[in-house]
């Protein structure tokens, strides 16, 4: 079937049909350039969104409070609800078993820090050791904060690689003094953040000292945990989003607030977010694919239409074929290979156009959502057996109309 | 050669039954030239078509070359056609993108031929028509006679049995009607048979056999002192 001499025939005869040729090329090619453009989009939406999630540590459960905006048990609405040490021992101590990493964390908000002339305002977070592995933190100079400045209530801080630039310019900031917020400390680290400049801009001290000089006693402003991985990334999802609506309704119970009160409370899954998120983008992948099939359809249609009116210019040709010998299967061969053919083609052409312009685009790309979008190889596989197939079911009906077509009513002259 | 016998045809036409052939008795010897003669409408293209495998008999029996012609699938049909018979037609039917050659080299191509052979043998048959200069041109640059010398080498290409021409003179002044007349008296004489439908009596005498076809039946069946159509040109 797929013999030299047929080629030949296909070959003669696109090459005399050129117009016609072309412009069904034209809607092949547009079709998988299409698909291409779109799989890369969604490639490179993916991608921004996991880069996004490297941010924090992606199996991050965190605990915020605020004002209740609903009656509940006679109580009313209005009231501040205050997270406080022993919320964290008590969470701590109940699910042990399920935590990793864990930090109760006292922050404000705009802290006033300087060094010598330098000034400028900040977040200031007093936390636990853990903190560095729950916020992604890499060290670039120096260490975090250790338990001993816990226990010692020590006045260290620990601060973002992009303070420094800003208050150390080229200075070496270890071992120097800052000013927070009226407070001397000694700056024993500098991390930087996966998140880029506006997470290098905290700064980190025990969270006993802040309690202890921001004269907070034991009041807390928010939580922070990461649940221990299974390998089994749903296990995981179960579990920690188990786990949080744990600790949520235990906070709701112990401060009497209404289980729908979401202003009140507040217990978020970093996990579960990722995979309402990932399925999120499995949703955009499949409407993409949805997109980008459909365009390909109404190819196959289009190259359908054109081969439907190829056959019926032919028929005379087709009918002069057949008096002349030529076998059914050899003309049904003829057309689908033909329809093939032109489809493969084009969709190669139409391929390479698309990786193409992502590989010469994609690289420039890189913003919040979307970033380096590009096409796999797998995916590249995938498409061309698409417009294998979509190039034989554009042939089919023609082919088989071909097939049909009698030799004396095709030839009798009027 | 050809052995036919009480042949029946006939079209549904809406509701009626047109019946075209009214059982044709019919034979033809190796080597034989007849013509078919008739008035419009008499059946004559019908029955050339039977005989050609594009159509099918409803009842009778046809032997071609003592092979029994009789349901017929397409891919036999196919076969057969280009096994054992070369047509000619009014309107020369040529395929137009294709060069005179390669017209001539269609059968052979249907008969699985190498391109190589393919078009030697085309080639060989082109000169007999007179072609071999006009080999590389495309059908809508040659007269109409000249198509019809390049359907008739198309013809003889796959060398049939029985060459099966419909009014191939039809579309062609007298002058060039009588030299392609000429062209099918040589390959007669060389020893194929020959059936050509014509209404033309000029034509008919230039063949050895005229079959007069009326109402669907042969009412007349004669042999012919043959005009040779070179004579016919010098006058
Ligand atoms: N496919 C068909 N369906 C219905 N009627 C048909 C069909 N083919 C031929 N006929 C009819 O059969 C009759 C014989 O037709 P045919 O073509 O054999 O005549 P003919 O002798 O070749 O005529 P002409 O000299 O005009 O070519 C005509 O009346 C024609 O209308
Ligand atoms: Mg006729």
């Amino acid at each position: 079937m797929f013999s030299l001499e047929r080629w030949h025939e296909i070959f003669e005869t696109l090459n005399k049909n050129r117009l016609r040729t072309f412009l069904t090329a034209l809607s092949v090619a547009s079709g998988i350039f299409i698909l291409v453009i779109l799989l890369g989009v969604s490639t490179g939406i993916q991608k921004g969104v996991q880069s996004e999630f490297e941010q924090d540590a992606a199996n991050r459960i965190s605990v915020w409070t605020g004002t209740t905006t609903k009656e509940y048990n006679g109580l009313n609405p209005g009231r501040y609800i205050q997270l406080k040490n022993e919320d964290h021992v008590l969470i701590e101590s109940n699910y042990d078993d399920y935590l990793e990493y864990r930090t109760p964390i006292y922050s404000i908000w705009g802290g006033a820090v300087s060094y010598k002339d330098q000034n400028g305002t900040y977040r200031v977070e007093g936390a636990f050791p853990d903190q560095q592995f729950i916020e992604n933190e890499t060290m670039v100079q120096g260490r975090f904060i250790a338990q001993s400045d816990l226990d010692q209530t020590t006045k260290v801080a620990v601060i973002g690689h992009q303070m420094k630039r800003d208050l150390f310019k080229n200075e070496d900031p270890i071992g120097a003094q800052i000013d927070i917020q009226g407070i001397n400390f000694i700056v024993v680290g500098v991390y930087s953040d996966p998140g880029g400049n506006r997470e290098e801009n905290r700064i980190f001290i025990p969270l006993s000292t802040a309690q202890k000089v921001f004269n907070a006693q034991d009041r807390l402003r928010s939580l922070a945990y990461t649940v221990k991985m299974s390998d089994d990334f749903d296990q995981a999802v179960a579990l920690s989003s188990a786990l949080s609506e744990q600790i949520d309704k235990d906070l709701r119970q112990k401060y009497s607030v209404a289980p729908d009160d979401r202003s009140a409370v507040r217990v978020n899954s970093t996990l579960e977010e990722a995979k309402r998120i990932y399925g999120l983008i499995d949703t955009i992948r499949g409407v993409f694919w949805f997109i980008g099939i459909g365009t390909i359809i109404a190819g196959i249609v289009g190259v359908s239409n054109i081969m439907l009116i190829v056959v019926k210019e032919r028929t005379k040709e087709i009918g002069i074929r057949k008096a002349l010998g030529a076998l059914p299967w050899s003309i049904i061969g003829m057309i689908l290979q033909e329809a093939i053919f032109v489809t493969a083609m084009a969709g190669f052409i139409g391929l390479f156009l698309g990786v193409g312009l992502l590989e010469l685009v994609g690289p420039m790309v890189d913003s919040a959502f979307i970033k380096y979008p590009q096409v796999d190889f797998a995916t590249a596989m995938t498409t061309v057996v698409v417009l294998i197939l979509a190039g034989t079911l554009a042939g089919f009906i023609p082919a088989q109309r071909a097939a049909h077509i009698r030799p004396i009513e095709a030839l009798r002259d009027e | 050669m050809i052995e036919i016998n009480n042949l029946n045809k006939s079209y549904a036409v809406g509701q009626n039954k047109l019946h075209v052939l009214k059982g044709i008795n019919f034979s033809v010897k190796s080597g034989e030239m007849v013509a078919i003669m008739g008035s419009s409408g008499s059946g004559k293209s019908t029955f050339l078509n039977i005989l050609g495998m594009l159509d099918e008999a409803d009842t009778g029996s046809y032997v071609l070359d003592g092979t029994p012609i009789k349901q017929l699938n397409e891919t036999t049909a196919a076969r057969y056609r280009n096994q054992f018979l070369g047509f000619i037609f009014q309107s020369f039917n040529l395929i137009s993108y294709k060069s005179a050659l390669d017209n001539v080299a269609m059968p052979l191509y249907y008969q699985g031929m190498k391109r190589q052979e393919r078009t030697e043998r085309a080639m060989h048959y082109l000169e007999k028509v007179g072609l071999a200069n006009w080999a590389e041109h495309l059908p809508n640059e040659l007269s109409g006679g000249q198509k019809q010398r390049v359907a008739i080498a198309r013809a003889l290409a796959s060398d049939p049995k029985v060459l099966l021409a419909d009014e191939p003179t039809g579309a062609l002044d007298s002058t060039t009607s009588y030299e392609v007349m000429d062209l099918i008296q040589e390959i007669n004489d060389e020893g194929k048979t020959i059936l050509c439908v014509t209404h033309e009596r000029d034509i008919a005498q230039m063949c050895r056999r005229i079959v007069h076809l009326k109402d669907g039946l042969i009412v007349k069946d004669e042999s012919v002192n043959q005009v040779r159509a070179k004579i016919a040109l010098n006058v």
